[in-house]
């Protein structure tokens, strides 16, 4: 028996394991890509518009951050557009896939059930990695198909497919390895996660600091993206020279951490990792004494990664407010029509702080759905036999939720506005104008709270995926989405999203009043209903 | 003596299968009473629906004269809980839970979680990712003692702890006893019941299958008898209240109801007697044939090994879960 002994056996329990997941993985990626691209084809209609926009998004700093321009081609510009989203997503699939095949398993306790048979020691994460490059390398057909199926260029599209998978294989390489460091499952993904977050970064900070060439149509990075496997992606140059040899640095990259991941794990003892794991406090500060200190506790890094989140969203789009300004063409009609004004920086701001709305939409589902995750995992149980009433239980996780909400989307608009305010001038008026129009935005995010605590209530089993999908058609209904799926008036109505047009109008009161009923009148069902029914694993 | 915990005609269904079929418990204040069945047989059940965790479906429960599901949480500020399978968050510490619960609860006595956490030998440092099962039932076990309650329950609060730590509890429970505490320990392990409770309900399927103190559960029961004799035994089968019969010459190993003693005995003297052995009945006798009695009237299965095997099927089954 050597260290890789019962690979094959455990790389088929691996797949078995994940054979919806990483289809979903994939599959939903391909969707995103094919209609982003749709959208770009359907927005672009002459080559006029397509140079614009090139333009644009080439010699802008703020939009550099997250792309490289390779190009006036409808190809290059939708790379732009969504590469880095596609590039991130495929990283974090690794990152996951790979950290549940091996410290999850580990610290669940399968792993020593499984190398309890004749399995060696590395073979764990040698199927875990495989099942991961199995997932990206299917990636990379599907989406080079998903832009030849927009009409694009074969041999662009393939290349852009391959950009995208190898920063998947990349970041497999460094889940196998930060699944050796860390000794629990949320220190190797978060360590993986904090890898992607470096790379973007780098590759952002490196495109940033390039330079555009004489038709203002193609950028090139300085060296800092060289050291960015998501910026390899951006120098493979997809439908601007395909430069294939760059696939070799992702290869190395990722064949050397999973050679030292292996060799790692084949010498250490079950359980252990290179980083120990801390002691903590052995007493509850006064803070987490009760079922509100709790709720923010089981909370804060979560509400913390949001935060530093949405001000980086914040200040980026701030620092481009100048040159949307002096936005043309299409892009300047669809802000005019989403932003419902003729002055088109308000438009501007009114567009983003309701995509803002949505986001912080998203952070409020997901933290309510820790109740389902507490109740499933069986924690719930020792707080409601305590002296802990459900109306109360719930009223402090609504509450953390609500408070964090405000606190994202103020965050957000004083972001945007200091960083607009150095580029357009009127810091004082524009902070406060888009803050009142930020929280303006919390009675549809209340809504979709509501919302989830009535389904958490009905229908516990289900609530994880009717949570997500009631977020996803507010999100398709609403006029960002909705107008260009060009969906009539009254379905864009019923989205929560639809009813605030701030900075570009004043704050509508009524709308407020009738969003915020909605919201109450979901959240006192779900408070009846789950004092009516049984805890459910 | 007022109950402590009341219990009358409980049923409560999860769907089509019935869980508890009519469960009858009474816990007096100030005892200790053992809540015994195999796995399945609705144990857990009962205390969720004790703790107003679950609703009941029918029937009565009364929990320190109060309902168990409108007053939950006046009735817990009265009561400490430890769960069968303690599950715990994984970024905080062992200490840091402890006080959580604790002050969940309404408080703590700071000076007797310090002694119960010597005591456990529990490291209240470590994350509780990294405690074992026995680590993490003993946060749930110094946090439920440390409260000082009227009333604990106790899910088969032992299951993952070694004999010295088992031993460990057993002093709580009698300390919680002697302080006038009423105590509902659920379990499987019998002696662990036998050496702490003073009165045990049986229950089987959802019903209550018997109920009293170990003395009025013991005239149920059979006597193990082993003798040697200076004559061959015979015709020993053929005598009333004689059962399993093992003879081999002089030598013989049989068990024999109570009202049926002396007329044995009088038939061993008869053979004269060597040496005799008597075994008073153990609860995991009269535990086996609660279920053997049971099995047989289900058509002469095996209960008691039904019983294991339904355990060793119920683990496989979890662990294919767990890798799946």
């Amino acid at each position: 028996m050597n260290a890789l002994t019962g690979t094959g056996r455990l790389l088929r329990l691996a797949l078995r394991r994940d054979r919806f997941v990483l289809a979903f993985w994939v599959l939903g990626l391909t969707g995103f890509l094919l209609g982003t691209t749709h959208m770009s084809v359907v927005g672009l209609p002459t080559h006029h518009d397509v140079v614009n926009e090139t333009r644009f998004m080439a010699t802008n700093p703020g939009m550099r951050l997250m792309s490289l321009s390779a190009g006036a081609s409808i190809g290059a510009y939708a790379m732009s557009r969504s590469y880095l989203t596609v590039a991130v997503l495929a990283a974090v699939m690794s990152v996951l896939c790979v950290v549940r095949h091996t410290r999850q398993n580990e610290e669940t306790g399968r792993d020593e059930l499984l190398r309890a048979g004749v399995v060696g020691p590395a073979a764990g994460v040698v199927a875990a990695v495989i099942v991961a490059l199995a997932a990206d390398l299917a990636l990379a057909p599907l989406l080079g198909l998903a832009m030849i199926a927009n009409g694009q260029p074969v041999a662009g599209s393939l290349a852009a497919g391959a950009a995208v998978a190898a920063v998947g294989v990349a970041f497999a390489g460094v889940a196998a390895l930060t699944s050796q460091l860390a000794s629990s499952a949320r220190g190797a993904s978060g360590l993986g996660l904090a890898g992607v977050a470096v790379a973007f970064a780098l590759s952002g900070v490196g495109n940033m600091l390039g330079h555009v060439d004489a038709s203002g149509l193609v950028a090139s990075s300085a060296w800092p993206t060289w050291l960015s496997p998501i910026g390899w992606g951006f120098e493979l140059r997809p439908f601007g020279g395909d430069h294939w040899w760059v696939l070799v640095l992702p290869a190395i990259l990722a064949a050397a951490f999973i050679v030292v991941a292996a060799r790692y794990a084949a010498r250490r003892d079950l359980g252990r990792g290179v980083l120990a794991a801390k002691a903590g406090r052995a007493q509850a500060s006064p803070r987490l004494r009760g079922p509100f200190g709790l709720a923010w506790r089981l909370q804060r890094n979560a509400f913390i990664a949001w935060l530093v989140t949405v001000i980086g969203f914040g200040l980026i789009f701030g620092s481009v407010s100048g040159s949307a300004r002096t936005m043309t063409g299409n892009m300047r009609e669809w802000y005019l029509r989403m932003g419902g004004t003729s002055h088109l920086l308000d438009a501007f701001f009114t567009s983003m702080i309701e995509l803002a709305g949505m986001m912080v939409a998203a952070y409020v589902v997901q933290a309510l759905l820790r109740m389902r995750e507490e109740e499933s995992r069986g924690r719930l149980e020792p707080v409601l036999a305590g002296a802990v009433s459900r109306p109360r239980w719930v009223a402090s996780q609504l509450m953390t939720a609500g408070l964090g909400a405000t606190a994202l989307l103020a965050g957000f608009a004083a972001a945007m506005a200091l960083a607009a305010g150095l580029v357009v001038g009127g810091t004082p008026g524009l902070l406060r104008d888009l803050v009142v129009a930020a929280l303006a935005q919390m009675p549809a995010v209340l809504v979709i709270a509501g919302a989830v605590l009535a389904v958490f209530a009905l229908l516990p089993r289900r609530a994880v995926a009717v949570s997500w999908l009631l977020l996803a058609t507010s999100i398709l209904l609403s006029p960002v989405f909705g107008a260009s799926l060009r969906l009539p008036q009254w379905a864009i109505h019923l989205s929560p999203f639809a009813h605030q047009k701030a900075p570009a109008l004043a704050v509508g009161t009524g709308a407020v009043v009738v969003v915020l009923a909605c919201a109450v009148a979901f959240g006192v069902a779900g408070f009846a209903a789950f004092r009516r029914r049984d805890l459910v694993a | 003596m007022t109950a402590a915990i009341s219990v009358g005609g409980l049923v409560k269904s999860y769907g089509s299968r019935r869980a508890l079929d009519q469960l009858d418990l009474t816990v007096l204040a100030g005892e200790v009473h053992g809540f015994l069945g195999p796995n399945g047989a609705g144990k857990t059940t009962t205390l969720r629906i004790l703790l107003g965790l679950l609703r009941k479906d029918g029937g009565a429960a009364s929990v320190l004269g109060m309902d168990p599901w409108r007053d939950a949480a006046a009735l817990h500020r009265r009561l400490a809980y430890v769960p069968g399978e303690v599950s715990l968050w994984p970024n905080l510490t062992g200490g840091e839970v402890i006080d959580l619960l604790g002050s969940l609860r309404g408080g703590l006595d700071r000076a007797r979680r310090a002694e119960l956490i010597e005591r456990f030998q529990l490291d209240p440092t470590k994350k509780c990712r990294a405690y074992s099962k026995g680590n993490r039932q003993k946060v749930a076990l110094v946090a439920a003692f440390a409260a000082g309650a009227e009333l604990y329950l106790l899910d088969e609060p032992t299951s993952g702890l070694d004999p010295l730590m088992a031993a460990v509890f057993a002093d709580c429970v009698r300390e919680a006893h002697a302080a006038g505490a009423a105590v509902l320990l659920s379990s499987h392990i019998l002696s662990e019941v036998e050496a702490l409770c003073g009165r045990v309900t049986i229950i089987r399927a959802g019903r209550t299958a018997d109920t009293g103190s170990f003395e009025e559960l013991r005239h149920l029961t059979r006597t193990t008898v082993v003798v040697e004799t200076a004559r061959p035994l015979d015709g020993l089968a053929g005598l009333p209240g004689v059962h399993d019969v093992m003879v081999n010459d002089r030598r013989a190993e049989l068990s024999v109801d109570h009202a049926d003693l002396n007329r044995v005995l009088e038939h061993f003297v008869a053979c004269g007697v060597r040496s005799l052995t008597t075994t008073p009945p153990t609860l995991e006798e009269l535990f086996l044939r609660h279920y053997q009695d049971a099995g047989d009237a289900m058509g002469g299965s095996a209960a008691a090994g039904a019983t294991g095997d339904a355990e060793t099927t119920g683990r496989i089954a979890e662990i294919e879960e767990a890798v799946a």
